[in-house]
């Protein structure tokens, strides 16, 4: 990572473009905790990418003055993987919602965990499709009514932080808008930890879900030190209340890299193998 | 095809047999030891849905002359028993003039070889196999094909002991027996089947099949990133790319779906490496998508499709022309994009390295429709020319306060910033945009990017690679086709001239945009146009009534794959058709 010198503030990390969130929303925190984190970290604005799909929070990318791609819905990670594979030298950040990322977007979760690309992947969990204007999400609790699923939809909810887990990422954490100065302090680990890190943050919808405005009273630091042992971060992970703010997994897994060949041809080489 | 003592000029030849029968290996090392020779030739093959074994057929054609498909009646069927024949009967056609190879062992030959009138001989495969230890019927096989073919004993079993070096002394040592029985076994009709003596100018000859073509356009167009997702026929390139791409400072992603594998290849690319992914029809159906996106955000990608049976699983090892439609109108909303299609084998080379190019300088997706027959076919040609396309883009290397990444421009370009590039900074986007690129629903920039994206592509110089256009200028008769279905309309064309009628032949490699001016000169003063269509619902036919003007007296010749059409059916119909 190239270090930006003089020092730049989170506020020169921040758009002039006015964000489409309704006011109160967890996701103008994690904005800010975004920039304090670049901050913090020192990235030149132009070697920071932020890839997104689509959804409320998929919108952050052009809230940023970094590189950004706002692509389609739930394939935010595949165009990362992408740019992360041919141009390792940027810092690639992906960040979206619960819908984008667990839903249509699931299986390229579990395959970027697996992967282990040395990105940041940072999802604002709100429990709901707030773009769509209300709809359960893979993470909703069972008995939430709404139009779309009268009653609830009766389903578990998604876990995934222990999916994450199980599935290889390298770096699990948990974050609440609410504390924007610890959300940054998580951002910045989740960043320079190689491989594949995983940030759940906490984000209120307090549009469609105003229950969510309790998550303020809920949220706890985690009362242990973080882990390198995976199955006793799912066993803790599984049992707390959900509400367990931290950093609760750093695997020390290699990160993906691609294949280098032995010896480097030029293409006239590579045609040999066709002539008779 | 008629014989002298010359010799032919063209050979084809058919070798069947059920799963581990090692057909395959038969045709290959026919189709070499030819290449070896000096001779042309193609190889197909036929098989069904089976991992290992099921039935097969291998194909080969070969030729003195350049030859791009089969044509009519195969000369020899060489049947290592009756099993599934029959699945084959209609892909391998049989004539009076046909010799039918096969071992009494296995029965008396099935009702649609011996209700062809073809001759039969019997070659006692498993006896001569029988009398040498660890002799294969496929060995011996390939003596017989490969003595029929007049090619000589010695540079054959040149090959084979190559091929068969690492599995021990005895293993050659039996395979060279199998070959001399084989050669041996054919003395009764090797002279009236062989081909004449080869051009001995043979230098600088490949033998390719259209996907390992492909993949080398790409990486020769300056492609340096690849997202794979395996699906038959199309495999083969990425497994090329694989080993490829590393060696000149490329890579490839396995990717977990098509979904994954488009996305993976547009992010590459807006990271300023030129990236391509490879598909078939079902994949393409699940990028359409993302295809979208590239076309909104305007970032280059290239997509070869080879193509097969459809909709759905249809016919996976088999050739169709079918994703047409979804190729040229298969994206939502107005998304301007590029379709071509290989005219040959060796054209799969130069059209992926065209795309390439096209989709860095337009900065636009583009999809290369080739198919399962040119995909998977191998050939014997002639070394491709070097062509300088190469994957630039325009870009902003010192952006000021003032980029605009998608500025409005009289070509509709605009260059790119790289990330990296200090000052750059945008977000591309899939959200129509202000030439800032900032989000926008104001129908005055959805006018403004809608105009300069279309602009882009209609104000490009494609240049004459648009179309292969062949023959007599003054003709009333024309042929038309696009893609694979190219090589047996030039070989409908040589037919119907060679009988003196004047046609003039238009295979289109450009399928989007269109080019109505082009082709209006292309159809002045033709009368009558024959559309090849390997469709079933004639595509081909309606596009181009979509598109051009075509003449009063145009009729379509069209039928669905996996039976392709030949040289010698077009030209009866053509005929038949201008006689009547």
């Amino acid at each position: 990572m190239n270090i930006v010198s003089p020092p730049l503030k989170a506020s020169d990390y921040k758009s002039t473009l006015k964000p489409v969130w309704c006011p109160g929303c967890g996701d103008y925190h994690v904005l800010l905790s975004l920039t304090k984190a670049l901050a913090e970290l020192g990235l030149p604005m132009e070697d920071v990418a932020v890839i997104s799909g689509i959804g409320c929070s998929s919108r952050i990318p052009a809230y940023l003055n970094c590189y950004g791609f706002h692509g389609v819905h739930g394939r935010a990670l595949p165009l990362a993987t992408g740019l992360k594979v041919a141009r390792p030298d940027l810092t690639v950040l992906v960040a979206g919602g619960d819908g984008d990322g667990f839903s249509i977007g699931g299986n390229h979760f579990l395959h970027a965990c697996r992967r282990n690309i040395d990105i940041t992947y940072i999802v604002m969990d709100n429990r709901v499709y707030g773009m769509t204007k209300g709809q359960p999400s893979p993470t909703t609790e069972p008995d939430w009514d709404s139009a779309l699923s009268p009653g609830g939809t009766g389903l578990s909810p998604f876990h995934p932080l222990v999916i994450a887990l199980a599935s290889g990422a390298n770096f699990v954490a948990r974050a609440f808008s609410g504390v924007p100065n610890r959300t940054a302090e998580i951002l910045v680990e989740a960043i320079r930890h190689p491989g594949f890190s995983f940030v759940q943050i906490l984000s209120p919808c307090v549009t469609f879900r105003p229950d969510e405005r309790e998550w303020k009273s809920m949220t706890h630091p985690a009362p242990v030190e973080p882990t390198s042992d995976p199955a006793q971060a799912a066993r803790r992970i599984m049992t707390d209340d959900g509400f367990n703010v931290g950093i609760l997994y750093r695997g020390d897994r290699k990160a993906y890299a691609p294949h280098v060949a032995a010896n480097r041809s030029d293409i006239t080489q590579l045609e040999t193998a066709f002539s008779v | 095809m008629s014989s002298n003592h010359k010799g032919r000029r063209h050979l084809s030849l058919a070798v069947t047999g059920s799963g581990g029968a090692g057909v395959m290996t038969v045709g290959g090392l026919v189709l070499e030891a030819a290449a070896d020779a000096g001779y042309y030739g193609v190889q197909t093959r036929s098989v069904g849905p089976q991992i290992r074994g099921g039935e097969a057929a291998s194909m080969v054609r070969l030729s003195t002359t350049p030859v791009d498909i089969h044509d009519g009646p195969f000369d020899i069927l060489f049947a290592l028993d009756w099993r599934n024949l029959e699945r084959f009967s209609a892909e391998i056609l049989l004539a009076k003039t046909s010799l039918v190879l096969f071992d009494p062992e296995a029965g008396a030959p099935p009702e649609t070889v011996s209700g062809s009138g073809a001759r039969l001989h019997e070659v006692a495969v498993k006896d001569i196999t029988g009398t040498i230890t660890g002799g294969r019927a496929n060995m011996v096989a390939l003596g017989v094909v490969a003595a029929a073919a007049g090619i000589a004993a010695d540079s054959l079993e040149r090959l084979v002991t190559q091929k068969l070096d690492n599995k021990g002394e005895q293993a050659v040592s039996a395979g060279m027996a199998c070959i001399e029985a084989g050669y041996a076994a054919a003395e009764p009709f090797a002279a009236e089947m062989s081909l004449a003596p080869s051009d001995p100018g043979g230098n600088g000859r490949w033998i390719v099949t259209g996907n390992e073509a492909a993949a080398l356009g790409a990486v020769r167009g300056g492609i340096r990133f690849a997202a794979a997702y395996p699906i038959t026929p199309a495999t083969e390139i990425l497994e090329w790319l694989s080993s490829a791409l590393p060696k000149v400072g490329g890579s490839l992603v396995q990717a977990e779906d098509e979904l994954s594998s488009i996305n993976m290849a547009i992010g590459a690319s807006y990271g300023g490496v030129p990236a391509l992914t490879e598909t078939s029809g079902p994949g393409l159906a699940l990028m359409s998508e993302a295809l979208g996106l590239a076309t909104a955000a305007e970032v280059p990608v290239v997509v070869v499709d080879v193509m097969r049976g459809g909709p759905s699983t249809g016919i996976p090892t088999k050739s169709e022309q079918t994703d047409l439609n979804i190729a040229v109108y298969g994206l939502h909303g107005d998304a301007p994009h590029v379709v071509l299609a290989p005219l040959s084998i060796g054209d799969c080379l130069f059209t992926t390295q065209w795309a390439a190019h096209l989709a860095d300088a337009m900065q636009v997706p583009a999809i290369v429709l080739s198919d399962q027959f040119l995909g998977q076919t191998r050939a014997i040609i002639e070394r491709p020319a070097d062509v300088a396309f190469l994957a630039t883009r325009e870009r902003a290397e010192q952006p000021g306060a003032d980029f605009a990444r998608y500025a409005v421009s009289a070509s509709g370009v605009s260059a790119m910033a790289v990330p990296g590039t200090a000052g750059g900074q945008y977000t591309a986007d899939g959200l129509e945009h202000s030439p800032r690129g900032l989000p926008s629903t104001a129908a005055a920039d959805h006018q403004t990017q809608l105009d300069k994206r279309a602009r882009k592509l209609a104000g490009f110089e494609f240049g004459t690679h648009w179309a292969e256009i062949d023959g007599d200028g003054d003709s009333e008769l024309a042929l038309v086709a696009w893609g694979s279905t190219a090589p047996a309309l030039r070989g409908a064309a040589a037919r119907l001239r060679a009988d003196g009628r004047k046609v003039k032949t238009i295979a289109l490699r450009l399928l989007a945009p269109s080019r109505p001016e082009h082709m209006a000169t292309a159809l002045d003063g033709v009368e009558k146009l024959l559309v090849v269509d390997q469709s079933h619902s004639a595509q081909f036919h309606h596009y181009l009534r979509a598109h051009y003007d075509l003449p009063a007296g145009t009729r379509c010749l069209n039928r669905a794959g996996p039976l392709l059409f030949s040289a010698g059916e077009i030209a009866a119909e053509a005929e038949q058709w201008s006689s009547s």
